[in-house]
């Protein structure tokens, strides 16, 4: 099989590091070679973050570079749109339509664009965009976006509900399990 | 059974697998979770230790005392680390000694991007550089033989890719290595007349060690179908290329960087019609084959400057690298990284920023106080410059600085490195103030113990070093601890200390407000009929605080309570809650 690339991309501290685990876990019950690059240190102070995570029958380099991405996973909007250029022309972006401003934006020296999703599909790209974070809450906290975000793209897989739920078991502490299972289910079926 | 592992886990593994029993580290990005994960092996003592060199000076101790012994730091930490370095290089070891290094191409988080590779030469200490987590758990294990074999420390170069990638690895066991400690004075007392001895050792052993070169498994020619080109590579380049390329060329992939073999790599070359040397940063490889006399292509080719990938190895080396995807029209505002909401530090820059006083900054969370809109950073150079270069700058000046400048460094900072600045000051008499933000851990690493915080790295409650006592004790009389989050209390502080014809320490002391003890209260809450938009708030960069439609609006998922925002706002529109 050809390598498989997914980007998850956010802002330092929105828990894409779980999300990044719950995908590795569950790749390597399948048997594939796995390659999963994350960001520490300083980019985690709110700055903008991507991890990267390929699979396959033999995975080398451990980046995913320009043009290769079969799907973006973002947490917010102005970073999905930050790292578009890294889809393939036939991938797809799911993508949370939270917005949090930069400091430049804050501080007024830039602007958040508007109709970010709006403009990202009429420039070509796949999105699938909606609103992660009420669902999160729903589920019963605003912090399980990345298992409603795994949740989402899991329906752009074949892997079964089984494994999917088993992997969640081993990403999660005990006392959290209910939450995200319930909050990857309100994100399949979004 | 087969796991993903962090690079850096896999190192921690190798080592726990060959016996290692004995670790001292300094936290650094990105070397960070070597020393994390093998605290985690009940069978290995780790300690967080003050400083890079005094680590691996404990290392070295262990080492002699007969344990297989382990020190892990980031690239600019084996600077701190070089003087025991070069010359534990000439002593040898008794039981294995593996150093850890982690460069940062790219610089993710750090202040500059040099190249470890050449401490090795320079040292005359082999190298070993693993590709993945399967080769970083092999490589420990490798190192801990080759040091006893050549009776030489050996370093372990990571890089950002390799430390901080998940790879699929197989652990093995642990086999327990113990050796004796017999008194041995011409060895391991290095004053000239046993050094004198000892160098051509140094020597013989690297001929040695070239010899071993020769035929290692891990320096290995995997062949390619087109032999108009071969390619000499090793760490994260090697997976570009492969990736790139396949088995379409030759590639002669080295895991032993220092020393270099010279028979393999002359009859490779051989093999091929043009050589070319990828690897990140500085021409190492490439410099050795000239040495050589062999004539290849590198850094004619590729940079010397970031980190690589495959697109861009692609590029140079003429192959069909896949087009970039669409972009949206557009600007994308960057977003950098920011002082947390609640972070402690804030407060503290804001009133230097407000008060337009020179700061010598330094290593740590608290060099975001340079980024806008605080702004209130002036230099930042390496651990510990911001209390030695307040001193130069204020001597310096010769009391026209006085009552303008400050240093500011944070408690596992000062621990590392600021000390020794200040027994600078106290000694020699500046009249320089340094601030100590003392938020109770080492925070930019991602929350590691330090003498100060009174717990160490297995989370053992330890002794804790007292910051006033120490600083009065160095010879500062002028000592004084503040609130951060209570801005007239530090603004006077500041303002007293700078006018005192002295030197002075000021230490800003509240904890993290990402630790988990830390108690947060409720959000701060907007008045909108009393916010008159003036953006007074918006001066000290919360990231809790926007405005919209004229209005301060707080981010309840972000705020706090840590109030700093209240105590700028002229009209009561912003209130700490009940």
């Amino acid at each position: 099989m050809n390598t498989k690339n997914i980007m998850i991309v956010g802002v330092g501290g929105q828990g894409s590091l779980l999300a990044s685990k719950l995908l590795g876990r569950l790749l390597l019950t399948k048997g594939y070679d796995i390659k999963v690059s994350e960001v520490h240190g300083m980019s985690q102070r709110g700055g903008s973050v991507v991890t990267y995570v390929r699979f396959g029958d033999k995975v080398y380099s451990p980046v995913i570079d320009k043009g290769e991405a079969d799907y973006i996973v973002s947490f917010e909007l102005l970073e999905a749109a930050r790292w578009t250029e890294y889809l393939r022309p036939e991938g797809k972006l799911v993508t949370n339509i939270q917005q949090i401003n930069p400091m430049p934006v804050i501080i007024g020296a830039a602007e958040y664009p508007a109709d970010l999703a709006a403009k990202m599909q009429s420039a070509g790209i796949q999105v699938d965009a909606f609103d992660a974070l009420t669902l999160a809450e729903q589920a019963g906290s605003s912090k399980a976006v990345n298992i409603v975000l795994m949740g989402h793209l899991s329906r752009n897989f074949d892997f079964t509900l089984d494994e999917w739920m088993d992997a969640i078991e081993k990403s999660v502490p005990a006392k959290f399990l209910e939450l995200n299972k319930k909050a990857f289910m309100l994100g399949r079926e979004a | 059974m087969k796991t993903l592992m962090l690079g850096n886990e896999a190192v921690a593994r190798g080592l726990y697998e060959a016996g290692c029993s004995f670790v001292s580290s300094y936290p650094g990005t990105p070397s960070t979770e070597i020393t994390e994960a093998i605290a985690r092996y009940k069978e290995v003592y780790a300690e967080w230790a003050p400083n890079e060199k005094v680590a691996m000076e404990a290392a070295f101790g262990a080492s002699l005392a007969g344990k297989r012994s382990f020190c892990g730091m980031k690239h600019v930490g084996l600077n701190v680390a070089a003087d025991p370095l070069f010359t534990i290089s000439y002593t040898g070891v008794n039981a294995g000694m593996v150093i850890g290094v982690a460069d940062d191409a790219g610089m993710h988080s750090s202040q500059n991007e040099q190249d470890s590779r050449h401490y090795a030469r320079a040292a005359k200490i082999p190298m070993l550089e693993p590709a993945d987590s399967a080769e970083a758990i092999a490589f420990a294990k490798l190192a801990y033989e080759m040091s006893e074999q050549f009776d030489t420390p050996v370093l372990l170069k990571m890089c950002t890719r390799v430390s901080h990638s998940q790879s699929v690895v197989e652990p093995g066991e642990r086999v327990e290595c113990v050796k004796e400690y017999v008194k041995n004075p011409s060895k391991y007392i290095m004053m000239p007349g046993n050094a004198k001895k000892r160098h051509p050792v140094v020597e013989e052993r690297t001929k040695a060690l070239v010899e071993w070169a020769e035929t290692a498994e891990i320096n290995r020619v995997e062949d390619g179908k087109d032999h108009s080109r071969g390619i000499i590579t090793s760490s994260t380049a090697y997976q570009y290329v492969k990736e790139v390329c396949g088995d379409k060329y030759p590639v002669m992939k080295l895991g032993l960087i220092w020393p270099l073999p010279e028979k393999k790599i002359r009859d490779f070359a051989a093999s091929v019609d043009e050589v070319v040397i990828v690897e990140e940063l500085d021409s190492f490889i490439e410099a050795h084959c000239r040495d050589l006399g062999i004539t290849v292509k590198g850094k004619e080719i590729f940079p010397c400057i970031d980190e690589f990938s495959q697109n861009l190895v692609a590029e140079k080396l003429g192959e069909v690298a896949p087009c970039a995807g669409c972009r949206v029209g557009d600007a994308i505002p960057a977003r950098p990284p920011v002082m947390c909401a609640g972070c402690p530090h804030r407060g503290l820059f804001y009133t230097l920023a407000k008060n337009k006083i020179t700061v010598l900054g330094d290593i740590g969370c608290y060099t975001l106080g340079a980024v806008a809109p605080l702004a209130a950073v002036d230099s930042v150079i390496c651990m510990g410059a911001s209390v030695s270069g307040a001193h130069g700058f204020t001597k310096a000046l010769e009391g026209k600085a006085d009552g303008k400048t400050v240093a500011v460094i944070g408690d596992s900072t000062f621990m590392h490195s600021g000390i020794t600045g200040l027994v600078n000051v106290a000694y020699n008499e500046s009249n320089a103030t340094i601030i100590i933000v003392d938020n109770s851990i080492t925070g930019m690493t991602g929350h590691q113990q330090n003498p100060t915080t009174g717990m160490n790295l297995k989370g053992d409650p330890c002794t804790k070093i007292d910051l006033e006592t120490l600083c009065r004790a160095v010879g500062i009389r002028r000592v004084r601890v503040v609130d951060p989050y209570d801005l007239k209390q530090t603004e006077d502080a500041i303002k007293e200390e700078l006018a005192a014809p002295e030197a002075s320490v000021i230490i800003s002391r509240r904890p993290c407000a990402l630790l988990k003890y830390v108690k947060h209260n409720k959000p701060v809450k907007v008045d909108a009929d009393k916010c008159r938009s003036c953006k007074m708030c918006m001066k000290i960069g919360c990231p809790a605080i926007s405005m919209k439609d004229g209005k301060a609006m707080i981010d309840n998922t972000l705020c706090t309570g840590c109030g700093v925002c209240t105590q700028l706002c002229h009209f009561d529109a912003l209130k700490e809650a009940e």
